[in-house]
């Protein structure tokens, strides 16, 4: 199977399992259907030449932030809520503003950056992405001379250094934060 | 390259995400919803990752992490929100509409 079928494979895959996970009345199956969108992300990173963040992907969302999402579901005893949709005025408004948001969406969607190439200036004619930025390595190039890890560990530890460092004070203060939040008494 | 589809998949899901929010009133679902919309996004970095730069995966890893530490902040928040109201029903939380 070529790369193309196993990608409209695994979107048509995630796009109805996130149908599903907005419609389920159950909130836990809710939950496990989010989780088969995640999963099917995760195969469509590693098409799109980002094994890495597919592995995080795996690890960090499916595993971690959905069992937090199923202990708390589970420790409050909700999985059984009634019917939480909202009144039928509600639903056309929001069929609305979703409708607009699509089609401005697919209109942002045809600013490719071959078209920011023609936007910038650059070599009108030959529509290639590399034209318009032609510094930095890209996901398609960098693995091959330093490997998947490697290739995103480099701007991760040079350029983006101290927002990575910071994200640990982010971390330490949403554990310190939920924390204090859930306890009953301090 | 798959640049088109992926960007159109990404644009899909977020508006899902959008609905769900819209539509449902259980705040536990809603904070799914949101998941979803940061899911979308991080599909769209990743795409852009494969000719605009690896940067974009870089950003895939913060958004992961402000989204781990959202998910850890709310569902507390909706812990105390339970034990006061006994639901988790948006209509029942409403303090500041007076």
């Amino acid at each position: 199977m070529s790369a193309e079928v196993v990608f409209y494979l695994m979107a048509g895959f995630a796009v109805v399992s996130a149908l599903l996970c907005i419609t389920q009345r159950n909130i836990i199956a809710s939950a496990m259907w989010l989780v088969s969108t995640m999963f099917s992300l995760a195969g469509i990173y590693v098409l799109l030449n980002a094994q890495f963040i597919a592995a995080i992907q795996v690890l960090v969302y499916a595993g971690a932030v959905m069992v937090l999402f199923l202990f708390v579901i589970m420790l409050l005893n909700v999985g059984r809520g009634g019917n939480d949709l909202r009144g039928a005025p509600v639903r056309l408004v929001a069929m609305l503003i979703g409708g607009a948001l699509l089609a401005q969406l697919f209109f942002l969607g045809r600013v490719t950056p071959g078209g920011m190439a023609v936007l910038r200036g650059a070599a009108a004619g030959s529509g290639s992405p590399m034209d318009a930025f032609p510094a930095g390595q890209t996901a398609l190039t960098a693995p091959a001379a330093q490997g998947v890890v490697g290739a995103i560990a480099e701007p991760l530890f040079r350029q983006y250094l101290v927002p990575f460092e910071l994200t640990s004070l982010l971390l330490l203060t949403a554990a310190v934060g939920a924390v204090v939040l859930a306890k009953r008494k301090l | 390259m798959l640049l088109g589809p992926a960007l159109l998949l990404s644009a899909v899901l977020f508006t899902i995400g959008v609905a769900g929010v819209l539509l449902r009133r259980n705040a536990i679902v809603l904070f799914m919803c949101v998941e979803l919309m940061l899911n979308a996004v991080n599909l769209t970095f990743v795409a852009f990752s494969q000719v605009l730069g690896l940067g974009g995966q870089v950003i895939v890893f913060f958004v992961m992490t402000v989204a781990a530490a959202e998910a850890a902040v709310g569902l507390a928040i909706i812990l105390a929100v339970f034990r006061h109201t006994r639901s988790v029903d948006l209509k029942n939380i409403n303090l500041l509409q007076g």
